[in-house]
């Protein structure tokens, strides 16, 4: 297993400020159907938070407002931050797809956001990621020679490399098998530590190993759930987390 | 090494059959030579006028090889500022559409006019017919980058003149290179048509003189000279093509 730990305290104590949280308070809709009414969704600073509910019921479009993007949606409401700033340029973003750029290699597609800014590439820093992410035997190499589970390690070092304060996480490790599906939950929780992290899952799994907060969201809005007492990461095979899974899934199954 | 050679050998084979059927015609029917000569004439006529003929041909070769760096160079510059800028984008559309609506016969003339005799009116007609391939397909490819890295970039914080550069251009190389494939063998026909119009050298002149004299043979072998550097042109084009799409690409597709 990779020492990761050390490295993410290390990560986040580089950019010398405590995460903002933030609060979305609103509804969508889309023409005159509502995507999700009114809602209030708490991120803590520096804490995971997870977003778990069924596909369609607007997850991914509360992201989006979050991290600024187009979300082909009319949204009422505000997202107000902690520290009274924008979250503009203070958010990182890692999706279902890794978005590697096929032409780049490891190294480059890590490098990605300094160069699309405009700003020289920090090599060492890359590397350093890269190595952390388990990937340092596959610097050179382009995303097509690289597993699937590998190429999300190189997503995720570019996420990190980004060094942003809050991260936005949209079902990362859905295209994975169960196997490097859990390698993955246990390097992204040690090595987002610290880090105000907004996780949108369909997974149980996901949300009750790495949350601090968990919000269930079905087609009637938010509901809180809380996660197992111990910190997170938590082992998978802990009978709390499963009782939270299962209770989770329960809920899922018996939202209309 | 073996692909290549079995393609070319297939190749060889293809013509030797056309070669055949070609001289058969010319058996069967009796026909005179002035009227179709066959492939053992025209190959002795091009072996006998080489000096003449290469020295049009090199001509014809430079025109159509600048021309069609020219015109491939100013394609894809248009459908970078076409992706860049919104009102380029709406003043361009309709002159890039409009460059392939005039026929080029009916044009050539006048860049004759303008230009003269020389290469420089040669040149410019086969510019003007690769740049509308290029240029469409490559504003496509540029147009139609997946939304994922797209985004992924804004939150990044980039500016559109680097996303069209890092991120829109290298997911446009396969467009472009299709339209350059579909330039490249409208372009000797560019130069020949300048030729046609108004020249004192170069193939197509050549084969216009060739014609008016009664010389089928001289006309045939010219021909020859042409179409051999149109695939041999094709085939560069292709291969870099490949290359191309090879680096940017993802190889499993």
């Amino acid at each position: 297993m990779i020492d990761a730990s050390s490295h993410a305290a290390a990560v986040s104590a580089k950019s010398g400020r405590t995460p903002p949280g933030f609060i979305v308070e609103g509804s969508a809709r889309f023409g005159d159907e509502q995507l999700f009414p009114k809602l209030r969704l708490e991120v803590k600073a520096g804490a995971w938070t997870s977003l778990l509910g069924p596909s369609g019921v607007g997850k991914t479009t509360l992201l989006r407002l979050v991290a600024g993007l187009d979300a082909a949606c009319t949204f009422e409401g505000a997202i107000r931050v902690s520290d009274g700033r924008s979250l503009e340029q203070r958010v990182a973003y890692m999706g279902q797809s890794d978005l590697l750029a096929p032409w780049l290699d490891v190294l480059g597609n890590v490098t990605l956001g300094q160069k699309l800014r405009g700003d020289a590439p920090d090599v060492d820093r890359a590397l350093t990621l890269i190595g952390r992410v388990g990937l340092s035997a596959h610097i050179y190499k382009r995303p097509h020679a690289l597993s699937g589970g590998e190429r999300q390690r190189a997503a995720l070092a570019r996420t990190l490399m980004e060094d942003r304060p809050v991260v936005l996480l949209d079902e990362p490790f859905s295209s994975l098998d169960a196997n490097t599906r859990a390698d993955m939950q246990e390097l992204a929780g040690e090595l987002l530590r610290g880090k105000t992290v907004l996780l949108v899952t369909h997974d149980p799994t996901d949300a009750v190993r790495l949350s601090h907060r968990i919000y269930l969201m079905g087609g009637r809005g938010l509901s809180e759930m809380s996660p197992p007492s111990s910190d997170p990461v938590r082992p998978f095979d802990d009978p709390d987390v499963l009782a939270a899974q299962a209770d989770m899934l329960r809920r899922l199954r018996s939202d209309p | 090494m073996r692909r290549i050679a079995l393609a070319v050998g297939r190749g060889l084979l293809i013509a030797a059959c056309g070669l055949l059927a070609w001289q058969a015609l010319v058996w069967l029917t009796g026909v005179p030579r002035f009227i179709l000569p066959g492939p053992l004439l025209v190959g002795e006529r091009l072996w006998d006028a080489r000096t003449l003929i290469a020295e049009h041909a090199w001509i014809t070769y430079s025109e159509i090889l600048i021309g069609f760096v020219l015109g491939a160079l100013l394609g894809v510059g248009t459908a970078f500022q076409m992706i860049l800028s919104p009102f380029y984008r709406t003043v361009m559309r309709p002159i890039v559409v409009f460059s392939q609506a005039i026929p080029i016969f009916a044009l050539a003339p006048i860049i004759t006019l303008w230009l003269g005799y020389g290469v420089a009116s040669k040149i410019l007609v086969v510019v003007l017919l690769i740049y509308f391939p290029v240029a469409s397909a490559f504003f496509d490819g540029l147009s139609k980058t997946p939304q994922g890295p797209l985004d992924l970039a804004r939150v990044m914080g980039a500016t559109p003149t680097r996303i069209a550069w890092r991120l829109r251009a290298p997911y446009a190389i396969p467009a472009l290179s299709s339209g350059l494939r579909l330039a490249v063998a409208a372009a000797p026909f560019g130069a020949v048509i300048g030729e046609w119009v108004g020249a004192s050298k170069g193939l197509g002149h050549m084969m216009l003189l060739a014609n008016g004299r009664g010389q089928a043979d001289l006309m045939f072998a010219c021909l020859i000279a042409l179409a051999a550097f149109t695939v041999l042109l094709y085939f560069a084009v292709d291969a870099l093509g490949d290359a191309l799409i090879a680096r940017f690409a993802d190889p499993r597709g």
